[in-house]
């Protein structure tokens, strides 16, 4: 009973964060385009664009292998199943321990490994530069949310997921310094993570600041649509992630009847909307960065997150 | 079984190497020799196996070697665990030069030698004492010397051998005063006895140095590593992935053997500096990698960053060792054996990927190649599977020992010194930069070999490997699947050495549900690489059948879109130096005093614009220029005492006696 009630979160939750997704991206767009008195595109612009991207037929580069038309299945599937693994509306999660939140970093990573190959199949500059660059970005991005990890982990004497959410919530005294120095520095590598403004603008086609848009550059047709829906629910993976971590109230315990879960739900796109609204307003006013300058950035988020790991290695009171 | 049976085994591999110097000049010599081998390296690996499995020790003496010593053998837990990894390495090896043996233009300078190093690397493993130790060690040294001199018409590779052949005697000297002062001046050489006399603080922590720079040096610590990737390309590819794979781990096998069971209880600085010593391999290994162009080169400088990722496995242990926290160090040393036991494994692959690329193209300067996927489909397949699993991605078997060493870095602060607790964060941070900046390199290696557009004529027409070399890749890919998905059986298989050693062991995990990987406690942490595997699997089959039933189904081929502007050459692409260029700009001005300097022609004129860049290696600039110099230094003063007359030449010998006298008598 306890594990068909668990295996049911475990689909909802599958199907709900890629039901969500797309609306999340369409959120922070129309805020963005309020914020500069445009009145934007409607919000459900991006299943439009995802239906329609899925309709059309695919135009491969003459010279790509196979290797380019696996790709999005392999990001699409790997991203999918972290977001799967974040508690989002519950904990009890069915198959949360098969991964704990290390995996889940490496996941990420595994599809960002095979995104950068796909852009240097093709052979053309711009692939390399956007693969290069992402490189890079992610050599300090990775580390930083490891230590972020060793915080949190270290914290909540455990690196599962579900665990630290149901320490954070049992949580009796107040604010933490360690918790405070992940948070920043969990907030800056889920900037960077996802391409958004300083570092990389997900809306750009200039050829010189472009990250992931150059290196997905070739694609077309479905295979675009799942990278694009791969990047949607890895922005909303770290918002959730945040969420679990940082705000875990209404997540629906263990024991909880449908009351709970409906709590949980509602919670969740609450928060959703608010991490949304905040990134969107975040993105307005703040101007891109130059790439070179990416590297200090994340190497303030990798101190901050390196500080709070040492703070709590030295005594357990921070 | 145990002893009994891998003694023949190693005889007959000598004997082969008798052989291959008779079957050297002939056509079936590089069948029989590389086919014998594998037979028996099978067979020496069955045989670990199954001492590891059932957990029994054997010993053996035989009236050879040092009169009053004998030459005794013994495989326990530890040894079974490394006969396991080296002859899969060598098995593997032996097999993929079935095929890659026969482009060899002259066998009779490999042929009699492979099977001799193989030898050489199983008896240093069942040695159990300090004289048939260093003997077996420096064979294995010698004959992988003479291997990599095997093409020697090439400078660069005569250069190497040498620089190889001064590290290697130095490395041994090194291990040669480690064992004397172990022995003590009893001189009693067999390990069961210098394990019941615990050496005085002082002399341990002496051991300890000399075994860091012996072992070490063998390894690839930096700043030891000079020789390797110098001498580890310079050889034929299956001797490469010999030597990186394999080799690398006969110097951590003597550097658990002496420092874990020989050197008495450790002390918890023991564990910093190793750990220090790691952590630096790893990202400096790592940084470097990411900064040559040629292939094998790259992959042996990856080899640093992986022993550097095994050794602060080993410095962990040390740490909790001394603290009695023994549940702990046994995770930690879980975690280097299980590292050990992968890397193996993937670098193996990895070389011999390389020299599918080597035979097919003749080159191994990333820049000419590209585009390779296509016309070794196979070869890249492999390749990719192996760059995947070094760059620690999961499901695949990197990712499991990096987890497992990560673990063991978050029971750290139960550690009381300061020392430690302010370095083993440190470490972890510079573990995670490493692995990240690994994945870095790998995209880099596998994107220009062997993705985007053929730079030259010979990439276009490059041509799959022979059926052997696929035979070998394909299994080792396979391999590093399967131990990436069932790592729990691994972790059960080391578990007799930690009981060896710390009298502790993790709990069982084949009887974890789901076969889950648990190191300490479900609530603390769990991973399942098995269930990520079939998740990921399972998630992307949905998406395809989806996309089948529900979207388009066309596919139009059509030249590349590169934002309207499709560029005709090749040369266009990015390149190696291109992709690292970014990386170089944040790490390389610091660690490397890399200087770029870009010469614009005026505006109008159409002269190129040019780019140089300047890198130079600060170790082998601050440390080994300096020493070489040195020494040179002081031979060109020591000259003289060639030209002495015979009174003077007999005034220093009585001299030295005289002095020699005062010694003992003092």
């Amino acid at each position: 009973m306890i594990f068909l009630r668990d295996l049911t979160v475990q689909f909802v939750q599958m199907g709900l964060v890629l039901l969500l997704a797309p609306l999340l991206t369409g959120v922070v767009r129309k805020v963005k385009a309020r914020l500069l008195r445009r009145i934007g595109p409607p919000l459900i612009q991006p299943y439009r664009d995802l239906l329609r991207l899925f309709r059309k037929e695919v135009v491969l580069a003459t010279n790509a292998s196979w290797l380019f038309r696996a790709v999005p299945y392999l990001v699409f599937a790997s991203t999918w199943v972290a977001a799967a693994l974040v508690p989002t509306f519950a904990t009890n999660l069915l198959f949360s321990w098969s991964g704990d939140l290390i995996a889940i970093v490496a996941l990420l990573g595994s599809g960002r490994f095979f995104l950068a190959l796909a852009g240097m199949d093709v052979g053309t500059s711009f692939g390399g530069i956007g693969s290069s660059r992402e490189a890079m970005i992610a050599s300090l991005a990775e580390p930083a949310m490891i230590m972020i990890v060793f915080s949190l982990a270290l914290i909540a004497g455990s690196t599962q997921l579900s665990a630290m959410a149901g320490y954070l919530l049992s949580l009796q005294e107040g604010l933490r310094v360690t918790l405070a120095l992940a948070l920043f520095a969990l907030i800056m590598v889920a900037i960077a993570e996802n391409g958004r403004i300083p570092i990389d603008n997900p809306a750009t086609h200039l050829e010189l600041t472009m990250v992931h848009e150059a290196m997905v550059l070739e694609y077309s047709g479905r295979h675009l649509a799942l990278i694009d829906l791969a990047a949607s629910l890895k922005l909303l993976l770290y918002i959730s992630l945040i969420g679990c971590v940082f705000v875990p109230w209404g997540l629906a315990p263990a024991e909880s009847d449908w009351r709970g879960y409906a709590i949980g739900v509602l919670a969740y796109i609450g928060k959703l909307l608010v991490g949304g609204i905040a990134l969107a307003v975040f993105e307005t006013f703040i101007a891109k960065m130059r790439v070179f300058r990416v590297p200090a950035f994340l190497g303030a988020a990798l101190m901050l997150g390196f500080l709070g790991a040492l703070l709590r290695f030295v005594s357990g009171s921070f | 079984m145990g002893i009994v049976f891998a003694l023949p085994c190693i005889l007959g591999l000598l004997v082969l190497s008798l052989v291959g110097v008779t079957l050297g000049h002939r056509r079936s010599g590089t069948a029989v020799v590389y086919g014998v081998s594998f037979v028996l390296s099978a067979a020496l690996l069955a045989n670990g196996g199954i001492a590891l499995f059932s957990a029994a020790e054997s010993s053996a003496w035989l009236p050879l070697g040092l009169p009053w010593v004998g030459a005794h053998f013994a495989i326990d837990p530890l040894a079974a665990a490394f006969l396991v990894i080296v002859n899969l390495g060598a098995a593997g090896a032996s097999l993929y030069a079935l095929g890659y043996g026969r482009h060899e233009k002259e066998p009779w300078r490999v042929l009699p030698f492979f099977p001799l190093f193989l030898a050489a690397m199983n008896l240093v493993i069942v040695a159990d004492d300090a004289f048939t130790f260093l003997l077996s060690w420096e064979f294995m040294s010698l004959a992988s010397w003479v291997l990599v001199m095997a093409h020697h018409h090439d400078p660069e590779n005569r250069r190497a051998a040498f620089i190889y052949i001064v590290m290697a005697s130095f490395g041994t000297l090194a291990l040669l005063l480690a064992f004397g002062l172990l022995a003590g001046p009893g001189g009693n050489y067999a390990f069961d006895f210098i394990r019941i006399a615990s050496p005085a603080p002082m002399t341990a922590g002496l051991v300890l140095a000399l075994v860091l720079i012996g072992a070490g040096s063998k390894a690839g610590l930096v700043p030891l590593h000079v020789w390797l990737p110098l001498a580890h390309p310079a050889a034929p590819s299956h001797v490469s992935a010999l030597m990186s794979g394999v080799m690398t781990k006969v110097a951590i096998y003597a550097f658990i053997r002496i420092i874990f069971d020989l050197n008495g209880l450790p002390e918890w600085w023991w564990g910093l500096v190793v750990l220090v010593a790691g952590a630096a391999s790893a990202v400096l290994g790592v940084l470097y990698a990411l900064l040559q162009n040629d292939l094998k080169r790259v992959l042996a400088y990856s080899t640093i960053e992986n022993i550097g990722f095994i050794f602060v496995g080993l410095g962990l242990a040390l740490a909790f060792q001394a603290n009695d926290l023994a549940s702990a160090a046994a995770l930690a040393l879980v975690a280097a054996l299980l590292h050990a036991f992968n890397h193996a494994i993937f670098k193996s692959l990895l070389f011999f990927g390389a020299g599918a690329v080597l035979t097919a193209t003749g080159e191994r300067n990333m820049g000419k190649l590209g585009g390779l996927i296509h016309g070794m489909p196979a070869t890249a397949l492999a390749t990719l599977i192996g760059c995947a699993a070094i760059s620690a991605l999961p499901p695949l078997n990197g990712f499991a020992s990096e987890w497992l060493t990560l673990q063991a870095i978050l029971l750290s602060p139960q550690l009381p010194q300061w020392g430690l607790k302010v370095l083993v964060p440190a470490s972890g941070a510079l573990l995670a930069l490493a692995a990240a900046l690994a994945a870095a390199c790998f995209i880099r290696v596998f994107g220009v070999s062997f993705l985007g557009r053929p730079r030259t004529a010979v990439a276009e027409r490059a041509r799959d490997a022979d059926p052997w070399s696929r035979i070998a890749m394909s299994a080792f890919a396979l391999l590093c699947v399967v131990a990436g998905a069932l790592p729990g059986f691994a972790v059960d298989a080391f578990a007799p050495v930690t009981t060896e050693f710390f009298g502790a062991q993790l709990s069982p995990q084949a009887a974890v549900p789901w076969l889950a990987l648990v190191p300490v406690a479900p609530a603390r942490a769990s991973y399942d690489g098995l269930l990520i595997l079939v998740f990921v699997a399972m998630s992307a089959v949905v998406v395809l059948l989806t996309v089948r039933l529900f979207g388009a189904k066309g596919v139009r081929r059509a030249p590349a879109w590169d934002c309207g502007f499709p560029d005709s050459s090749p040369v266009t692409q990015y390149t190696a130096e291109s992709f690292a260029q970014p990386i170089r700009r944040v790490f390389g001005g610091l660690l490397f005093h890399a200087r770029e300097s870009v010469t614009m022609p005026p505006p109008g004129a159409t002269a190129p614009a040019r780019i140089r860049v300047e890198m130079r290696d600060l170790v082998w600039d601050f440390l080994y220029a300096p020493l070489a110099l040195g020494i040179e230094m002081i031979a060109g003063r020591m000259n003289v005492l060639q030209f002495l007359t015979i009174r003077r030449y007999l005034t220093f010998v009585f001299l030295a006696l005289v002095t020699l006298l005062f010694v003992v008598a003092l």
